[in-house]
């Protein structure tokens, strides 16, 4: 209580400047009267009496100032001191500070702005209640090289009976027809088990969730709507709840609205604005059988308190005691697994390489220009290093002298960092512009508190690193010479001039690194960007339509392929005659390339006949069914046997086209060099399949249909006239309006049905450049931060070579005066930036190689470790160093030796 | 703010909250004179580093300060304890005898009174 009483009263004597040595004064010479009266009652002379009070009393300076500090905060006070001092100092020299400024705002600023979008990302934690308790399950195969083979509805069973965690779900993202109104609409929709939200640990904000104990088979009519298409649909009705809507001609009663601000989980954008959650429970129409997966996107919560890695552990156990119990499901060579992700690791997924590699990169820029900044504070040491030497020989200690300039030192980069958060708090929607859209949890990327933190603390720590060195070397100084040699300082800056070079090494060697990153980003990018397809993209417009998909097969007017073909058939050959388009096509959305995949884009056991039959884990295949001009439109080429054909109907056999990769891999021959798998019989189940035996009549050429970066993925194609399909892509190849086409589209396809929707008309060249999005982004990106790295290094090395030239000018000038050519002096200067440029170098291939052995994960067709990237950026370098010392080489070969001997 | 207590201040401090007890309302000289009698010259006391102290004790409310008029008739500043203050001298009076006993008791201990 005491102490606070007292630092209060100080800090309010501190700010309001109050001062009390008035008083003191007074009663210091009230006590010096009295004790003089002591000292004459004691018969001193009255000089004497005076003289011996003063000794008394003590030193009145000392006191005075021990006085004022009792007063006042002297840490404060110095504190201010300082400032104000140092705000002086930066605009005596506006040019030095805005350069620094600037510097330190740009490395600050980038730094943060790539903080912003990996706090978004990374560190948030999801928007539901304990997100940690939150993770994916996926189920293994490892033994067949099958990833997220999905679960059976015993598996899911066992799971929710385990123990390990409150609530199973899983959902299937898709989309729904909302019909019944005037216009069919197309909305983001899941199913999701009823135990999804209690999984999330969401409530309704009006109404309820399901009820996770539900076990009901099947649909239980029920959906939950989110607050945004409550608005836009039901004009936000307050009694909207128990009210009902038609989803497919199938009739479901809203049971709850979710609050406004729930964001459904899942990767994508479109998954996680989800507009519509129908409850599903495990379908009464399949046996509930072991070995029947139906269910892909698993996520659970954990009982409270249990690590994922425990849960792991007791996963491994359930694992292993099911496989006792059902050997004849989970044959040992399948190695059946389950596998625990934290779910906010799972949505992330792959982009966290991306994104730690552009911290990396950005945290380098920072550094480079930290590194600069406290190069040009360097350079200025020198310029005051008599105004240092005359204060220490006034008597400041150096402590003292330290603090104050690493005070300025920390205006300068507090300074820096509040402009470059300034300017990207100002540019922040500019900037989001140019972030992927397919970044997961974009839209919770923001400039928060957190992130203004964030950009505090970076620019302080940077200031304190980089402000102590020169603070250090700039308050060390002989007193004698520095003050004898009028500030020329040559011989108390070469612990200096050491610590410059070191430090411009330093910029040259983490531009290197960054360089050869952004020259291998490059290079992959290109390769994949160039890459041949093995289709033709170029103007070819896919269009999504998806047919209703009734809970009640006897309600669905599209239940076979001959019913589904008369739809498809009319509705191609309308679209056929809008004006420029050229070749229709269909195909489910499986097949749309380098699309991501839905419900139906998964693979599916491969029965093969005589080697599979018998085996209950047959190795899954990507399927995908199209229509028989899908080939001919996309340019997809033949290489055996036949294509589909218009007489294969739903009642001729059933017949497949496989590509290369798929013949490779699965009829490899007895001695390996392939036989013809053309003829060849197998069975791939479905929903819609008949039973019984397909034909494999045709064999296309690979293309890179399902990933850029891979040509070789198995791939086997039906025809949509044998079997139907739901979700589907139409095709136009022509010369069309990308803005008006889906409207046309659309009036056909709804002359056909006018309760089908048409949406999302995306040309083939876009999907492609948007799937090589974030690799676009992280490349830019690099390419972006290493020019910068680049030009702020130049910088520092021509500062550098500058200041060495007109360190030597006096040396340079004896020699020229003693007959030294111009070219030599040329020579000599250029030698000097060349020799740091190399060392620069040396240092920096070394961390390159580290880097991008690191990096090797996000590289494609281009080795980490390639040569000619190496050798060019290492020549951009040295080309980039000797031009940056050019110019002072050249200011130093026509120096004129007499003036310059006469003004030293 | 907390700061270390120096054997020498703290003791001072303690001086002066008892002298003020003694005398009640007392000015700067007078409580060094007063010190400067008591202690004999055992005490050789810079009477100025007096000052510095009472501002602390005054910051930290344990005497309170107005001018007033001095035996000649001068203005001088009058310092006097507070209700805080008195609390305060007790309790740091009862420290000190606790810790002079303590010490003194080592001191009689000879080495055949330990069993």
């Amino acid at each position: 209580m005491r102490f606070l009483r007292r630092f209060f009263i100080r800090l309010s004597n501190f700010t309001a400047r109050r001062r009390a040595d008035q008083r003191l004064q007074e009663e210091m010479a009230e006590h010096l009267a009295l004790q003089t009266e002591e000292n004459l009652r004691a018969s001193m002379s009255p000089a004497e009496a005076r003289r011996q009070a003063a000794l008394k009393l003590g030193a009145a300076a000392a006191i005075r100032e021990n006085y004022h500090a009792e007063q006042s905060l002297p840490f404060f006070e110095n504190l201010s001191q300082d400032l104000r001092y140092a705000a002086r100092m930066l605009l005596r020299s506006p040019g030095f500070s805005l350069i620094a400024v600037a510097t330190i705002a740009l490395g600050v600023g980038a730094t943060t702005a790539i903080y912003s979008v990996i706090d978004a990302t990374l560190l948030h934690p999801l928007p539901y209640p304990r997100p940690s308790e939150l993770v994916r399950i996926e189920a293994n195969l490892p033994g067949v090289g099958a990833h997220d083979v999905g679960f059976s509805i015993p598996e899911l069973r066992d799971l929710q009976n385990a123990g390990i965690f409150q609530y199973v779900s899983f959902c299937f993202f898709g989309s729904e027809n909302v019909t019944g109104s005037a216009q069919p609409t197309h909305i983001a929709g899941a199913t999701v088990s009823p135990s999804y939200f209690a999984v999330l640990g969401v409530d309704a904000a009006l109404g309820r969730t399901f009820n996770p104990y539900d076990a009901s088979p099947g649909s239980n009519g029920e959906v939950i709507i989110s607050d945004g298409l409550w608005k836009r649909a039901f004009g936000a009705d307050p009694h909207i709840v128990e009210k009902s809507l038609r989803l497919d001609n199938d009739l479901f009663q809203i049971v709850g609205v979710m609050p406004a601000s729930f964001r459904d989980q899942g990767q994508t954008r479109e998954q996680v604005g989800t507009e519509l959650w129908a409850a599903d429970g495990f379908s009464d129409r399949t046996p509930p059988m072991r070995g029947t997966r139906l269910v892909y996107e698993t996520i659970a919560r954990l009982q409270p308190g249990l690590s994922p890695e425990a849960a792991q552990g007791r996963l491994d156990a359930l694992v292993a005691s099911l496989k006792k119990q059902y050997p004849a499901d989970y044959p040992p060579q399948a190695e059946w697994t389950f596998h625990l992700t934290p779910l906010a690791e799972s949505l992330v997924g792959n982009v966290r390489q991306s994104l730690i590699l552009l911290f990396g990169a950005v945290g380098l820029v920072l550094l480079i220009s930290c590194v600069n900044v406290a190069n040009l504070l360097l350079a200025r040491a020198s310029a005051r290093g008599r105004e240092m030497a005359v204060r220490q020989a006034l008597g400041a200690a150096r402590m003292r002298l330290i603090r104050q300039l690493l005070t300025e030192s920390l205006l300068l980069f507090v300074l820096g960092g509040t402009t470059g958060f300034a300017v990207l708090f100002c540019a922040r929607k500019f900037l989001l512009q140019f972030i992927p859209e397919s970044l997961p949890r974009l839209n919770d990327i923001s400039i928060s508190w957190g992130v203004l933190a964030f950009a505090i603390v970076v620019s302080v720590a940077a200031g304190t690193i980089f402000g102590l060195a020169p603070a250090w070397l700039t308050s060390r100084l002989d007193l004698t010479t520095t003050l004898r040699q009028e500030g020329r300082g040559s011989n108390g800056s070469r612990k200096r001039s050491r610590l410059r070079h070191v430090l411009v090494i330093g910029e040259l060697a983490l531009s290197l690194v960054l360089m050869v990153a952004a020259g291998l980003l490059l290079r992959s990018f290109w390769d994949l960007f160039k890459v041949q397809l093995g289709f033709n993209p170029t103007r070819v417009m896919a269009i999504e339509t998806t047919l209703p998909n009734p809970n009640d097969p006897k309600t669905d007017i599209y239940r076979t392929a001959t019913q589904e073909s008369v739809f498809l058939r009319e509705a191609l050959r309308r679209i056929r005659t809008l004006p420029g388009v050229e070749e229709t096509a269909v195909s489910d959305r499986a097949a749309l390339p380098l699309g991501h995949g839905q419900i139906d884009l998964r693979q599916r056991p491969l029965i093969r006949e005589g080697q599979d039959v018998q085996s209950s884990q047959p190795p899954l295949i990507d399927t995908s069914i199209v229509s028989p001009e899908y080939f001919h439109l996309l340019g997809m080429t033949l290489l055996r046997g036949r294509l589909f054909a218009d007489q294969d109907l739903e009642d001729t056999p059933s017949i497949a086209v496989i590509n290369q990769a798929a013949a490779r891999t699965y009829w490899p021959g007895k001695d390996g060099k392939g036989e013809d798998p053309v003829g060849k019989r197998v069975i791939v189940r479905s929903r819609v399949a008949k039973p019984g035996w397909t034909t494999i009549v045709g064999v296309i050429a690979d293309a890179r249909t399902e990933s850029l970066a891979d040509a070789g993925i198995p791939q086997m194609y039906f025809d949509i006239y044998q079997r139907p399909a739901k979700f589907l892509a139409l095709y136009l190849r022509g010369q069309v309006d990308p803005a008006t086409i889906a409207a046309q589209v659309r009036t056909q396809v709804q002359a056909v049905d006018p309760e089908i929707p048409v949406f999302h008309a995306e040309t083939l060249g876009d999907v492609l450049s948007s799937s090589l999005s974030v690799r676009r982004f992280s490349m830019e990106m690099v390419a972006l931060f290493a020019a910068t790295a680049l030009l702020l290094a130049a910088l520092g090395i021509y500062g550098t070579i500058s200041f060495l030239v007109n360190e030597q000018s006096r040396e340079i000038a004896i020699r020229l005066a003693l007959g030294a050519q111009r070219r030599d002096i040329l020579k000599m200067v250029l030698r000097q930036g060349l020799t740091l440029a190399g060392v620069g170098a040396g240092v920096g291939l070394v961390g390159a190689i580290i880097v991008s052995h690191l990096m090797a994960g996000l590289l494609y067709g281009v080795s980490p470790y390639d040569l000619s990237t190496f050798a060019g950026v290492t020549a951009v370098l040295t080309a980039v160093a000797i031009a940056s010392s050019y110019v002072p080489a050249l200011r130093a070969m026509r120096l004129d030796p007499i003036t310059t001997l006469h003004s030293e | 703010m907390k700061e270390k207590p120096d054997v020498l201040q703290g003791t001072l401090a303690l001086m002066v909250l008892k002298t003020l007890d003694v005398l009640g309302q007392q000015h700067g000289y007078g409580i060094a004179r007063r010190i400067e009698q008591i202690s004999g010259d055992i005490l050789a006391l810079n009477q100025g580093t007096l000052y510095p102290l009472l501002l602390k004790l005054e910051h930290e409310g344990s005497i309170v300060s107005e001018w007033g008029a001095s035996e000649n008739n001068r203005r001088a500043r009058f310092y006097r304890l507070t209700a805080t203050g008195r609390k305060q001298l007790q309790t740091e009076t009862r420290d000190w005898n606790q810790t002079a006993a303590i010490i003194a008791r080592f001191f009689e201990v000879k080495a055949e009174d330990l069993p």
